[in-house]
Parts: structure tokens; sequence; C-alpha cells
């Protein structure tokens, strides 16, 4: 009972931390972006604009929660709840240090890989109950894009599947204590984060959205409290796909030895997150947004066989007993 | 691993009611589907069937299976579905089944409070299985993980496999035969303009 209790409120830390923390990436990333493009960014509320957040927050809040009358009333309500409620059952199975957790599934990896698949629906259903033509577009887009890059994004992590023996993410980070899987396992780690890219929507990826064609693609028609969700789901999942980078191929909370003293494992973890979620928004200052056809043929004739060729070379390698 | 602090509720298990319970909401769903008027309802309806399904499979200590049920079924053979109702829009007779939304009517109420209250209670559950994965082991005797699965697939099972994928194979070479435009050749298919 007294377990159960103590879960539950590791559970609440969790949540109640995460949150907040995606909020102020909305901040981080518009502060960056400023840096990078040699201008200052929004530095009004707060020390740095550190409040900013919060002051969105506030303007969210107050704004009219308004349904179009043309909408599917209930989809469309539901949409917005479906993708940050999948992106954050995600993060129950990512083991945050040696002891914090929520749960050592034994099918960690196919549980991730699961909810990031049924995140789509969010996107999907949004862009058909709004039943307006931008929103339609924007949905379809976002079915085919996730269909086809999720495909490659569950053959990248096999290769760190066959190294370790396991599914389980816990189990995965403690295999990496000779050495991380990003020395062996480079390709499969850049074809997981293009495909953790394409996942989660962002730019350069971002078709499902792309305002200077599609107005705002699949939330053309949300306002207030829904479209913060949306919102706060993006950057949710931008976090998720960071974890899981660092879980699977860079030794989760573990550093190599002069290092590993100097900070307790969860900081560590913590500034391994943050320097691929800066790496996210760099990518998404620097890089032009691709056609549609050229983001799939992309994905099927470049990245399905490099996962594949990854994939063999991997298991004919441990076949050969190079990886002990 | 103390049997008496067990509970039990009219002589099933925690566990097996949760299963029964999964079961029962497989089975409305896939009766919702099959009676439904609307595609795309009938489609959600579709999904939750699955997701029950592979708690099911979870709770028979098949976490792999589960697994896989959500990823390839749930996951990505729905969502194509959806993504080809979408495409060809919305026929005739369907837009005329389809509820009015203008008005916040009981019916309309009726139609998604069903799939809204299935999906919350198979979340609940899957939330309280995940928190107590540990209690997976007192239901079934043996798990059946992914290595186990391998085996078989590839040790007794390996000419079914084959078979399996010598179809997939042709499937999927009649599929791009079939959606190739007529009178372009292969190559001329990624030349800028050609794609409306």
């Amino acid at each position: 009972m007294v377990e159960t209790l103590f879960k539950l409120l590791e559970m609440t830390v969790i949540i109640g931390l995460l949150i907040p923390i995606a909020a102020m990436l909305v901040w981080v990333e518009r502060r960056m972006i400023g840096i990078w493009q040699d201008r200052l960014g929004p530095n009004r509320v707060g020390p740095f604009g550190i409040l900013q957040s919060f002051a969105d927050l506030l303007k969210i809040l107050g704004k009219e929660d308004w349904i179009p009358p043309f909408s599917e009333r209930l989809v469309f309500t539901l949409a917005p709840v479906i993708g940050a409620v999948c992106v954050l059952m995600s993060f129950a199975v990512i083991p945050f240090s040696p002891t914090i957790g929520v749960s050592d599934l034994n099918i960690g990896l196919l549980f991730f890989l699961a909810m990031a698949s049924l995140a789509v629906y969010s996107v999907v259903l949004a862009g058909w109950a709004s039943n307006s033509k931008y929103a339609l577009l924007g949905g379809m887009r976002a079915a085919a894009q996730t269909v086809s890059y999720e495909v490659f994004m569950g053959l990248s992590v096999m290769g760190v599947v066959l190294l370790s023996g396991s599914f389980n993410l816990r189990e995965i980070v403690l295999a990496q204590e000779n050495g991380w899987f990003i020395q062996s396992q480079f390709l499969g780690f850049v074809i997981f984060l293009i495909a953790g890219i394409a996942e989660s929507h962002r730019l350069p990826f971002d078709l499902p959205e792309a305002e200077t064609e599609l107005t705002a693609g699949f939330h053309t028609e949300y306002s207030g409290l829904k479209f913060a969700l949306f919102f706060l789901g993006e950057y949710l999942g931008v976090t998720l796909i960071s974890a899981m980078s660092v879980v699977l191929f860079f030794g989760g909370w573990m550093m190599p030895e002069p290092l590993d003293s100097w900070l307790p494992p969860l900081m560590w973890f913590i500034f391994k997150i943050l320097f691929f979620v800066l790496f996210f928004i760099l990518l998404r200052t620097s890089l032009p947004r691709p056609r549609f056809d050229q983001l799939l043929s992309f994905g099927w004739k470049y990245m399905l066989p490099l996962a594949l060729f990854n994939l063999l070379v991997t298991g004919a390698l441990k076949l050969g007993g190079v990886y002990g | 691993m103390n049997d008496n602090t067990m509970v039990t509720i009219m002589g099933f298990s925690p566990l097996q009611l949760m299963f029964y319970f999964a079961a029962l909401l497989a089975i409305v769903a896939s009766l919702k589907v099959v009676t439904g008027k609307n595609t795309v309802h009938a489609l959600l309806y579709l999904v939750v069937s699955l997701l029950a399904v592979a708690v099911c499979f979870y709770l028979m200590g098949a976490p792999f299976a589960a697994g896989l049920e959500v990823i390839v079924y749930a996951g990505a053979i729905l969502v194509l579905f959806v993504f080809a109702i979408m495409m060809f829009g919305l026929s005739q007779d369907e837009t005329i089944n389809a509820p009015q939304t203008q008005v916040f009517t009981l019916s309309n109420i009726s139609l998604w409070f069903g799939p809204s209250i299935i999906a919350m209670l198979l979340l609940a559950q899957l939330v309280f299985s995940i928190e107590n994965s540990a209690i997976q082991e007192k239901l079934t005797a043996n798990i059946i993980d992914a290595k186990q699965v391998g085996i078989l697939l590839y040790g007794p099972y390996l000419l079914a496999v084959e078979i399996a994928s010598f179809l997939l194979l042709a499937g999927l070479i009649a599929g791009y035969h079939f959606a190739k435009p007529e009178g372009v050749s292969i190559d001329k298919q990624d030349e800028p303009g050609r794609h409306v």
C-alpha cells in the first residue's frame, strides 16, 4: 500500500515537473532563435524574459474557448487530449536515474513506439473534426508522414535491442556501462533522430502545420486552451525524443568516469536532454522545409534502406562475435 | 508473495476481473463497429477494440504480442484506413448519415459519449497495469517474452513466416503496379511538376 502511494507520488511529481518544463521550452526556443538570428527575443517579462511562458499562459486563459459550429464537437475536443496523453504516457517507461522512473516495463521500447504511433490520431482526428480544408490537408499529411517515418524509427532502434538483448529501457541503459551505443550505432542514431523530428512534426518536417501553405495546418480551427494543449504536446514530444535519444544511444544517466562523480546521475540526464533540445531548436532555425513528396521519397528511398543496412550489419557483427 | 493479501471479488482475482472487463470492452466495441453508420466512428471503435485486445494479450502474459498489436494494428494499419477515408472524401450516403453538429443535441452526445467513456476506462486500466507491472507474474505462470517468440518464429514456424512474407511481397508489387500512373514510366515520376 505504501509502495503504491509512493509510486503515485512519483508519477505526480514527474508530471508536475514535465509540464512546466515543456512550457519553459517555449521561452527557451524563442530566446535561442533570437540569439542565433542576431536579435534579442522576448526579454521583457521578468529577468531575461524568463516569465514569458507565464504571460503567454495568462493570455491563453483569457481567450475565448471557441468551438467552430461546423466541427465535430466531441472529437474536436478529444483530439488535443489524445496527443498530450500519449506523449505523457511514454514518459512512464523512461528511466530518469538509477532510482527514479515510473515503470520498468519489460517491453518499454515497444511501449514507446506504440504510444508514438497512437499519438498520430490526435493530429488526424483534429484535422478531420475541424471540417475545414486546411485542417484536413494537414491531418492527411500528418497521417502519411507519421506512418512512413515510424517504420524506420522502429527499425533504427533494433540495433540497440540486438546489442543490449532487451526491450527494457533500464536494462538498455545499464548495457552501456562500458561504452555508449552511439559508438557502434551512429547510423541508427542519425536515422532515429530524423524519424523523431518527423514524428513530433517539428521544423524542418512540420509539413502538417506548414503555415506558408496551410494557414496553420491541422490546428487552424483551434484556439485558447485546446491550442495550448497541442502546443504543450509538441514541446513534450521534443523532450521525449531527446530523452529517448539519450537513453538509447548516450548512456542515459551514466557518464565516463572522471565526470560521473561531479554531478548526481539525474542532473547528467537532464543536461544531456537539454543538449538535444537545443539541437532541435538549432535545426529549426537553420533548415528550410522540404516539399511533401520530397519528404516521403527521402524517407522510403534513403532512410528505409539505410535502416535495414544498419540492422543487417549489426546482426552480422553480433553473430561474428565482434561485440562479444 | 503472501497469498492472503490477494483480494478476491466474487471469487475472481482483480486481474481476472480486469481481463474479463477488457474482453467485454473488445466485444462491445467490435459490435459498435459493425452496427454504426458513420465510417470514421466505426473505425475509431475498431481502434478501441484492438487496444482492448492488446490489454487482454498483456494480461494473459504475452507483452510482446500486446505491444505489436498496438503498434501494427492500432498504430499503423488503422491510421492508413482513416487516411484513405479522409483522402477519398465523404461519400454521398455518408454525408447523409453523418450527425448534424450545428446544435449540441442529445443524440449527438450519445454518439460520442460511448467511445470516449470506453477509451477512458481502458486508459485507466492501462495505467493501473503499468503501475503494477510486477503484478503480472502472479496472474500467469509463464510470460512469453520477445526472445521466445523469435525462437518459435525462426524455428518450427519458419515456413509459415516465409509464406507470409511471399504474400506481402506479392501485395507490395501489385500495389506498386496499380499506383503507377498510366502511360508514365517510373523514372519520370520524380520530375518536378509531375505532382499535382
